[in-house]
């Protein structure tokens, strides 16, 4: 294809990263193989131990720095489901909060030179946003019953709009995960990738490399914007899914 | 195209198809999402969020204190302002009564001994009018008696026998009140 | 270099797809500019709706990550 194509000239493979390899033995991956998607979510268990459990376990009234950080994503997940799911949405903390520490964790480690994304995979945004989207329709289900449906008919509209309106609303809810998973995994993809295009622009230019190399430093500098707001909007985009299984008047 | 087949292939060098596709890897990374995702959980739920909240609210109860504490002491600073306010005044006025007694007592004293040198005085004046009574009314009885002596000398040695004392004394007596 | 139609296809039809993503930076940009208007309308107001802002922005980006991975799809996968 493409790169076989360019052969002599551009050889780029941008996608070449996000392959997943087996780290011991080699062969076919098995669903227990330890895979290099194992190796960096083991790192990113660490990371999240390092900064939430030893980082905090002086338990000081004045917190040291990552302390402080702690402190300030917890209250920083605690204020946003309060705010947009309401004080019932607070049961779900920990499991919000693991959302979002593991995407935000995942995501900058991923932007370390060499390291593997485990974020840009489908499979694993595509994991995390069906478990939201089934969570949510099951407790909503559970909490209100069939008023639950009341989602989907919009009742401030005129009559003869509604089951068309509900059409739409349903086609709009079953789309979610979707989109949930593909605006993370495609983001972060899409990042990496083009810092990958822009490198390999560098390796073929000689001196001109440094235009590419000046590229590569802004996109890196974008995509650590991309890393903790994609986290952010992963992470919000589950409250306000939370806050429709809670209160689902329309 | 061609190349899923290739892509699909394990071991073909770079399969040159999207890794994010290739379903061979999905049971894998699901399964491994999943183990991080309940490890990462059980740590936040079991250890790392309870000690944040724990904190937190420690925090929150510690500025409350000290903040309670510093009301307490700030009442108490206001409580030893007044009290020393009250004090200073009770003093000032204890210190000015004492000061207007002892000017009423300075002023009886005073009084009393005034009056009392002004008795003595009238005392002693009475007495030296008395003793410079005495005195003139003995000087006046020396002066008659010289008087007569003198006169009875004289009218004796002018002309004797002519006269007797009684006669003379009256004499002299009118003359001297005169 | 002999010609493949289908490969001509597969590349006009990603670089097609990457006019969605303008779409999308001109839906993204209507967002934030409307956000920055409302904002400097009324800046009491605005502390509170960056969570709106960040989910409007997330939906109007989605779109052009879609035509983003079509794109891919195309150049990598069919």
């Amino acid at each position: 294809m493409a790169t076989e194509e360019a052969g002599n000239g551009f050889n780029i493979h941008p996608m070449d990263q996000f392959e997943i390899k087996s780290l011991f033995g080699g062969g076919p991956i098995e669903w227990y193989s330890f895979t290099n998607a194992t190796l960096w979510m083991g790192f990113a268990i660490l990371a999240v131990v390092l900064l939430l459990v030893v980082g905090t376990r002086k338990r000081a009234i004045v917190p040291s720095r990552s302390q402080s950080v702690a402190e300030m994503m917890y209250g920083f997940i605690h204020k946003m489901i309060e705010d947009v799911a309401g004080k019932e949405g607070l049961k779900f903390f920990p499991y919000i909060f693991t959302l979002f520490i593991f995407i935000l964790v995942s995501n900058f480690l991923g932007l370390l030179p060499t390291s593997f994304t485990t974020t840009s995979h489908i499979a694993v945004t595509a994991m995390l946003a069906m478990a939201v989207f089934v969570a949510v329709t099951v407790l909503g289900f559970y909490k209100n019953g069939m008023k639950f449906l009341g989602l989907f008919w919009v009742s401030s509209a005129p009559l003869a709009l509604r089951p068309i309106l509900a059409v739409i609303e349903l086609i709009s809810y079953f789309v979610r995960p979707v989109s949930h998973s593909i605006r993370l995994a495609g983001n972060v993809m899409a990042g990496h990738a083009v810092i990958k295009v822009f490198a390999g622009f560098a390796g073929a230019l000689g001196v001109w490399a440094a235009l590419p190399i000046l590229s590569i430093t802004a996109v890196y500098g974008l995509e650590v914007l991309v890393a903790g707001i994609q986290a952010y909007v992963f992470t919000i985009l589950t409250c306000v899914y939370l806050n429709d299984a809670l209160h689902p008047s329309h | 195209m061609a190349d899923t087949s290739h892509g699909a292939a394990p071991g073909a060098e770079s399969a040159p198809g999207m890794p994010q596709l290739d379903f061979s890897t999905f049971p894998n990374q699901i399964f491994w999402l999943v183990v991080t995702l309940v490890i990462l959980y059980l740590i936040l739920s079991r250890v790392a969020l309870p000690r944040i909240a724990t904190v937190l609210a420690e925090r929150q109860g510690a500025i409350q204190r000290d903040l309670d504490k510093a009301e307490e002491l700030k009442r108490t600073a206001q409580d030893a302002e007044d009290a020393y306010n009250k004090a200073l005044a009770d003093a000032r006025s204890q210190a000015s009564e004492i000061v207007a007694e002892a000017k009423a007592d300075i002023q009886k004293d005073l009084d009393k001994a005034i009056a009392k040198a002004d008795a003595e005085i009238a005392a002693k004046a009475a007495e030296s009018e008395k003793a410079i009574q005495a005195i003139r009314d003995s000087a006046a009885k020396s002066v008659a008696e010289v008087a007569q002596t003198a006169t009875a000398d004289i009218v004796n040695a002018v002309m004797p026998n002519a006269a007797d004392a009684k006669s003379i004394k009256a004499a002299v007596t009118a003359r001297l009140k005169g | 270099m002999e010609g493949n139609i289908a490969e001509l296809g597969q590349y006009i039809g990603a670089g097609l797809a990457c006019i969605g993503m303008g779409g999308a930076g001109i839906g993204v940009g209507t967002v934030a500019g409307n956000f920055l208007a409302g904002a400097l309308r009324n800046p009491s107001a605005a502390a509170g709706q960056t969570a709106t802002l960040f989910i409007g922005i997330a939906f109007a980006e989605a779109l052009g990550i879609f035509s983003f991975l079509v794109a891919l799809l195309l150049m990598f996968a069919v």
